[in-house]
């Protein structure tokens, strides 16, 4: 065996693994949650439809985002046959249980196949269709003066080979603008109060599991240091506990509340 | 007829005798040393620092220890420090100094040559622990830190906080598994020795019980070292731990190994008093706590207020008034019995009466001004004096107080802690020549399980030096002597006649406990056993009281024999078993133990004939007829003769110990 | 033998040896006084046991004065019981009540084996120490103790590592069963002074592969360990534990 392989697989560097893809999804949420924040913007999705765009086609970001999907289920299934490992290890359970430890960290292998599932029907619902069903188009024009976009959805059977087309008209001063209307998707979904429901559900998983995880992943890489610490644990609840599941989860009630007001 | 012993103590001045002996003591050459076995019981301080240097060496090694792990050994509970004559505090110490202060402080009736030799090494185990890592206090500059203790003016005592024993523990443990590691040292945890296997007059092998399986092991070795530790379990309550026993020593001393000084024990005047019959062990409070703290009792008889309230003029700081010179920190024999004398007189403390006061409070106030000047606080209130001064005592003894206040549900920081002197150490135990061999060749007693070293009292913190003394840098070269004219005895078969004998005579001796089936259980007789020694055989002893509590423990004697009831199997794990065992010998013991008492017409350290006093209530030696170490010779059923080793004092003049 | 007023009800692990299985059995105990510790309760039923011709109830134990580390009872769901920083030998009756019942499990870990009733087999702890818990130095091959300041704060930490008792609470309350508190702190204490540094590398990677091959759980940060702890050996150690291994698995040539 190598020093490597030795390494990797002693039960710190089975959890270094765990904590080094554990750190990446977390720098994830916060690119994700980041660019998702632009369905927000008043202007018809279109800055949400352009960046999934250059999500998708930009060749490094494409690159990155193989590895994503890698480290999410090398992170999950390294993470469940940890958990089986740990279960091993205690062959005889305790009649009674008193814990002393956080909920979260007891419960990860629960909070992450939470998450796992929610996952999959999360990608199932737009990085699937994204890629795989004929969405509808829509075309923006700008004023390119005033920025002012209006959008208009192309026909029902419209399609075309690339993921955008960009056509400027100097001669008017407008900018055509062309691509896949993910956004009405994200909408059109979160009509619907069992996906709202999961998604928040999906986003308490997220929070709880991030509450433990964040900081956890530093104190396996030997970080833990009486200066610091208190730091990463404020930004493991701070953060990663609260404030990026409410920015995830914040996505389908605006839609859901939007549709309820009748938008 | 009392034989003539020859303690083989080498020629010369006193302060070459060690260094001129080691450098001529016979070496067994390093390929003879791979054929040699040699057997460790016990796995404390001397056992631990012996087997791993005896392996170090390369001698093959054999360890045993009833406990579950090496770890556990008693030696883990000594709090306060180990003596070291290092004089790194420039206050006068030297080698002879502790000599001297180890000499006075036995009162008189340890072995001139092995006190010195002792007090010649005290500084190498320091060093030795320093490089294992051995964890002591530190001053600010990184060096090492010292405080006093009972029965000396320099500050000799290392320390790491209250946890002393258990960090110079874990350093010989470390040292031991470490060897285990490497294959030249087997150990033997849950096992204990049940008997020692004589062949031709000398110790080869021993036979031990596997605690977990029940099974009988017989184990060949060209030497045997008992390492096992004190018999102040034979008291029932004392401050050893629940397992420690008298055994492995009593087996040895049965098959011919004099028993030294039987009756010299030590009561420990600082631990916690006794709060009702369910009691099973009493805990100590460090004697380092006398370093700060303030002995006092109520100048008033029954005085029935509570201790903050009975005003500074009407306390009576009885230590500091008998002894001056030393105050709170006179030897432990003295405060202990000066504690007793003021109970006894109706001056005692709490609940049952019998107990002192341990003050702190002074302590605190005087703490917490350093504190503030060091702060630079001017004019500080009362109250930031006192939480600056619990803070600094917290750091110097908070684990201490802690469990005060776990075990008692008083908290000693706001009122004074109760305490009462308790069965501590035994300095008699298997006797031994300076090479730390008993009367039978070949088998060998280290630490508290020989007599040699402390005389009629220790003094504190000189237990661990005693115990890694032995092991780590007495034994390594003494053992040679005996072992270079081994080297061509073969391992001898463990099928040999003696083995099978030995190991018969121990299965029948369960078989017995386990077939009396009558209606007691061993502990009741323990408990039973305890309450006579202690009465009798305890801080204070007479004539009268002696010769009853002979005739007592002979009958208990006779009860358990054949009323005890001991449940579950030989094959099995099985604790009463050997608990049942340990009671056995206790009972023995305490009738040898008695029988020293009543022999020795004199009072000295911890043993106190209350015949033999001074008008002013000190203890009155005889050294004209008794400066002796009482070896016994068991001969039998209840029979024992006296063999005497005179003592010699040619370094220092014998006087009557005074500390005031 | 009744002293106090306290009854209760125990509910005991008995179990014959390691070879049968075991399950709770139900005890009441009777006239318990609070100042009683823990182990003499047991001491008490004990007793009570053997005069009524029934095995008594085997459970490890020594000096009682929350040092020795042998000592190990899960009591209603927590290594030694309801305090925290004290061992069991160290609990007392007052902090149960009358009328309470009490659940006492042996320590549970696969590495630490059930020998009989509340007794397990902890030599796991011993062969990690074996692996490397040490300092290289035969005796006699010391400098002087002074020869080497150390600064206060450094031995400091080292000692309050060192204050492991290896009972194997950290184990018994981790829900992974891991022993990475007991290994961290040994590996601690001797990293934190010039003298462990010769073999700091080596032995940080020695420790944990012995550790794994006793079959305990993988750290998983949960901190039940180190509150659980009767001498309170913090979680820096893990960390440090971690450091030293990685740093010495990665950067040095050891291994």
């Amino acid at each position: 065996m190598s020093w490597l392989t030795k390494t990797l697989s002693s039960s710190i560097g089975k959890k270094v693994l765990m904590s080094l893809t554990g750190l990446f999804l977390c720098t994830f949420l916060v690119v994700h949650l980041s660019g998702n924040l632009q369905l927000f913007y008043k202007d018809g999705g279109y800055a949400f439809n352009t960046y999934a765009v250059f999500m998708t086609s930009f060749p490094l970001i494409k690159v990155i985002s193989y590895f994503n999907y890698f480290f999410i289920l090398f992170h999950a299934f390294w993470g469940l046959y940890l958990e089986y490992q740990n279960r091993k290890a205690r062959s005889v359970r305790y009649a009674v249980v008193r814990n002393s430890s956080s909920w979260s960290s007891r419960n990860m292998a629960i909070l992450g196949t939470v998450l796992l599932v929610y996952i999959v029907v999360h990608m199932g619902d737009f990085w699937y269709k994204y890629h795989n069903e004929p969405l509808p188009y829509v075309r923006y024009t700008e004023n390119v003066q005033t920025g002012v976009k209006l959008a208009t959805e192309m026909p029902a059977n419209y399609t075309q080979d690339v993921k955008k087309i960009e056509i400027s008209d100097f001669e008017t001063g407008t900018r055509l603008i062309i691509v896949k209307d993910l956004y009405k998707e994200v909408s059109r979904v979160f009509q619907n109060p069992v996906f709202v429901l999961i998604y928040i559900l999906g986003m308490f998983a997220l929070g709880f599991h991030l509450y433990h995880g964040f900081q956890s992943a530093f104190q396996t890489l030997g970080w833990n240091h009486p200066k610091y610490t208190p730091l990463v644990r404020g930004i493991s609840t701070w953060i990663f506990a609260i404030l990026i599941p409410i920015g995830f989860a914040a996505m389908p009630i605006f839609f859901y509340v939007k549709h309820l007001m009748g938008n | 007829m009392s034989k003539k012993i020859d303690a083989k103590i080498p020629e010369g001045s006193i302060s070459e005798k060690w260094t001129k002996y080691r450098s001529t003591v016979p070496l067994v050459n390093p390929a003879n040393k791979r054929s040699i076995e040699i057997i460790v019981v016990g796995t404390g301080l001397a056992g631990a620092a012996a087997a791993a240097t005896l392996a170090e060496m390369g001698y093959k090694v054999k360890a045993f220890c009833f406990q579950d792990s090496p770890r556990r050994a008693h030696s883990i509970a000594a709090q306060g420090g180990i003596n070291a004559a290092k004089n790194y505090q420039n206050d006068g110490d030297s080698v002879y100094r502790l000599f001297y202060d180890t000499i006075k402080g036995g009162d008189y009736r340890a072995r001139e040559a092995n006190v010195h030799r002792l007090a010649e090494v005290s500084g190498n185990i320091i060093d030795q622990c320093v490089a294992q890592g051995v964890p002591f206090a530190r001053e600010y500059g990184g060096l090492l830190s010292n405080r006093s203790f009972g029965g000396t003016q320099v500050q000799r005592t290392f320390y790491a906080a209250g946890q002393t024993g258990q960090q110079l523990l874990l350093g010989a443990y470390s040292g031991l598994e470490r060897q285990i590691g490497i294959g030249t040292v087997t150990m033997y945890s849950r096992h204990e020795m049940l008997e020692v296997v004589v062949i031709d007059g000398k110790a080869r092998g021993i036979i031990a019980r596997n605690l977990i399986t029940g099974e009988l092991e017989r184990h060949f070795g060209h030497a045997v070292l008992l390492c096992t530790g004190g018999y102040g379990n034979v008291f029932y309550l004392s401050t050893n731990a629940m397992g420690s026993n008298v055994t492995a020593a009593w087996k040895a001393h049965k098959q011919g190994a004099y028993f030294g000084n039987p009756c010299f024990t030590q009561i420990h005047p600082t631990c916690i008093p006794v709060s009702g019959d369910h009691q099973s062990k009493l805990t100590l409070m460090s004697e380092s706590l006398r370093n700060d703290g303030r002995i006092w009792v109520p100048k008033q008889k029954d005085d029935k207020r509570a201790a903050n309230d009975i005003p500074e003029e009407e306390r009576d700081y009885y230590l500091e008034r008998r002894y001056p010179a030393f105050g709170n920190l006179v030897p432990r024999d003295i405060a202990s019995r000066a504690a007793k004398e003021r109970c006894d007189a109706g001056y005692g403390v709490g609940t049952s009466k019998m107990a002192v006061y341990l003050d702190y409070a002074s302590a605190i106030e005087r703490y917490g001004k350093i504190e503030a000047n060091k702060k630079g606080i001017h004019n500080p209130s009362r109250e930031e004096i006192i939480v600056m001064g619990k803070a600094v005592v917290k750091e110097k003894y908070g684990n201490l107080f802690d469990m005060y206040k776990q075990i008692t549900g008083e908290d000693p920081y706001e009122v004074p802690m109760r305490i009462y002197p308790a069965v501590h150490y035994t300095m008699g135990g298997l006797w031994v020549d300076y090479n730390l061999m008993t009367s039978v060749p070949g088998l060998y007693a280290l630490g508290e399980a020989n007599f040699s070293d402390h005389g009629a009292n220790r003094l504190g913190a000189s237990a661990l030096m005693q115990g890694l003394a032995d092991g780590y840098f007495v034994i390594p070269y003494t053992i040679g002597s005996y072992l270079s004219g081994e080297i061509r005895t073969k391992a001898i078969p463990t099928d040999h006649p003696a083995f099978v004998e030995a190991e018969n005579s121990v299965k029948e001796r369960i078989n017995k406990f386990l077939t009396i089936k009558g209606k007691q259980s061993p502990e009741s007789f323990h408990k039973r056993l305890g309450k006579i020694m202690w009465d009798k055989c305890g801080m204070a002893r007479n004539e009268k009281g002696l010769k009853e509590a002979i005739e007592e423990i002979r009958a208990l004697k006779k009860e358990f024999w054949s009323d005890v009831r001991v449940m579950g199997d030989a094959d099995e794990f099985n604790p009463e078993l050997d608990k049942a065992g340990r009671v056995a010998d206790f009972i023995e013991l305490g009738e040898l133990m008695c029988i020293d008492a009543l022999n020795r017409n004199e009072s000295c350290g911890g043993h106190f004939r209350e015949e033999y006093q001074t008008e002013e209530g000190e203890a009155m030696r005889d050294d004209e007829n008794y400066m002796y170490v009482a070896a016994w010779e068991y001969e039998g059923d209840s029979k024992w003769s006296l063999n005497k080793e005179p003592l010699v004092y040619e370094n220092i003049k014998i006087a009557q110990r005074s500390y005031k | 033998m009744s002293e106090g007023n306290m009854n209760l009800t125990l509910k005991v692990w008995r179990q014959k040896n390691a070879k049968v299985n075991g399950s709770l059995e139900t005890y009441q105990v009777n006239g318990i006084s609070e100042d009683m510790s823990f182990l003499e309760m047991f001491d008490v039923l004990n007793e009570r046991l053997v005069s009524d011709g029934k095995e008594p109830i085997a459970f490890d134990h020594d000096c009682r004065e929350g040092i020795c580390g042998m000592c190990s009872m899960y009591i209603n769901g927590r290594p030694h019981g309801p305090l925290e920083a004290v061992t069991t030998c160290q609990l007392h009756m007052r902090s149960f009540k009358d009328g309470d019942t009490i659940v006492v499990e042996p320590w549970r870990a696969t590495a630490f084996p059930v020998i009989k009733d509340l007794v397990v087999d902890r030599s796991a702890f011993d062969r990690i120490i074996a692996s490397g818990g040490y300092i290289s130095v035969n005796t006699g091959n010391a400098q002087d103790g002074n020869a080497l300041p150390i600064p206060k704060e450094e031995a400091d930490k080292a000692f309050a590592a060192a204050a492991c008792i290896g009972c194997g609470a950290c184990v018994a309350a981790c829900k992974n069963a891991s022993a990475m508190l007991f290994v961290s702190a040994k590996v601690s204490q001797l990293a934190l002074l010039p003298q462990g540094q010769p073999e700091r590398e080596e032995r940080a990677i020695k420790m944990v592969a012995q550790m794994d091959a006793e079959g305990f759980g993988n750290c998983t940060n949960t901190g039940a360990c180190a509150i659980e702890c009767p001498k309170e050996i913090s979680l820096e150690n893990i960390a440090r534990l971690n450091r030293e291994y990685l740093g010495s698995s990665i950067a040095s040539t050891v291994g």
